[in-house]
């Protein structure tokens, strides 16, 4: 099947149908492995067993900006193209990406409290990786409030085109301003400042979350797809009883 | 190097975030799905159909010569 197939819902959902047991079994795989090597990880010199909390938190921040990515490549998608698929991933992708920005936000919190002695400061990264998550609720609200999806999709497509200006800033925050959250230490100029032992559970941790995401995505999508449907029909019945 | 016993409930509290979160999407999409192919059941047994939806299947033969 050539991917431009899969333009129309009804391949989609066959696609879907298919796909998503499959991902879902790698991704409980891939969990599995990856929890047992962050068990067996060695603590850090400086942050001791607290390392282990960075198994969850990075994959979540990655996951967090990966979901508004999403979302910004579909909001191109229903503003220029207008293509078909692109409003369902677009709305399938806000819920997730917020709820992976939110373990984010709460496994730093918990993570904060032991190393820096506070669970929350203002400073420039945990500031914009907040406002990422407003700005997740406040697109999941326009969803839920205008009623007509197409009417829906533009302005959730705007504020999502508004919104992507935030993932720069998340991203450089830490070297553009004086902050208290760490510079970047895995994707940066050079190689990863983390050692191995810590880096492969960590990148083993991000490789099934991210796994997780995709299955979560697809079964988010093949949902909306069936909830329009259900909405035509009903429209259908409706216009013909009255 | 740190005790551990002194950041355990730190450690535990933000897997055990992770468990709700990954849960609670989990939860999410299944009971939607549901949802979705109970409303869609639910309008196909009242005969609103897609006018795209495939063609319901063909009686069997001993059927067709019962309703003859």
């Amino acid at each position: 099947m050539a991917i431009a197939d899969l333009a129309n819902p009804t391949r989609f959902l066959a696609f879907a149908n298919r796909t998503i047991p499959w991902l879902g079994g790698l991704a409980a795989v891939v969990f599995a492995f990856g929890i047992n090597q962050a068990i067996v990880a060695p603590d850090d010199y400086q942050q001791g067993a607290t390392v282990k909390i960075m198994f969850l938190h990075v994959p979540g921040a990655w996951l967090g900006m990966l979901g508004w990515g999403v979302m910004t490549v579909a909001a191109l998608g229903t503003l220029v193209w207008r293509h078909p698929l692109a409003d369902v991933a677009a709305k399938a992708a806000a819920p997730i990406g917020a709820a992976f920005t939110l373990m984010c936000l709460v496994t730093g919190s918990l993570w904060g409290r032991p190393m820096w002695g506070t669970y929350w400061v203002w400073d420039a990264r945990l500031t914009s990786v907040l406002l990422l998550f407003l700005l997740y609720l406040g697109v999941i609200a326009l969803w839920r409030t205008v009623e007509d999806p197409s009417r829906a999709a533009r302005g959730a497509a705007i504020l999502t085109l508004v919104g992507a200006i935030d993932l720069p800033i998340i991203k450089f925050s830490v070297d553009w301003w004086n902050t208290l959250h760490q510079p970047a230490s895995v994707f940066r100029f050079g190689a990863p400042t983390i050692d191995a032992s810590i880096l492969i559970p960590l990148f083993i941790m991000t490789a099934a979350f991210t796994l997780a995401f995709a299955t979560l995505l697809l079964a988010a999508m093949r949902n909306e797809i069936l909830r329009r449907r259900v909405r035509t029909l009903r429209l259908m019945q409706a216009s013909a009883a009255s | 190097m740190m005790p551990v016993a002194a950041h355990t409930g730190f450690i535990i509290a933000a897997y055990a975030a992770a468990v709700i979160v990954v849960g609670g999407l989990c939860a999410w999409v299944m009971l939607d799905y549901r949802a979705q192919r109970r409303n869609l059941a639910d309008l196909e047994r009242r005969g609103v159909i897609r006018r795209s939806a495939p063609p319901p299947p063909e009686p069997a033969p001993h059927q067709a010569k019962e309703k003859a």
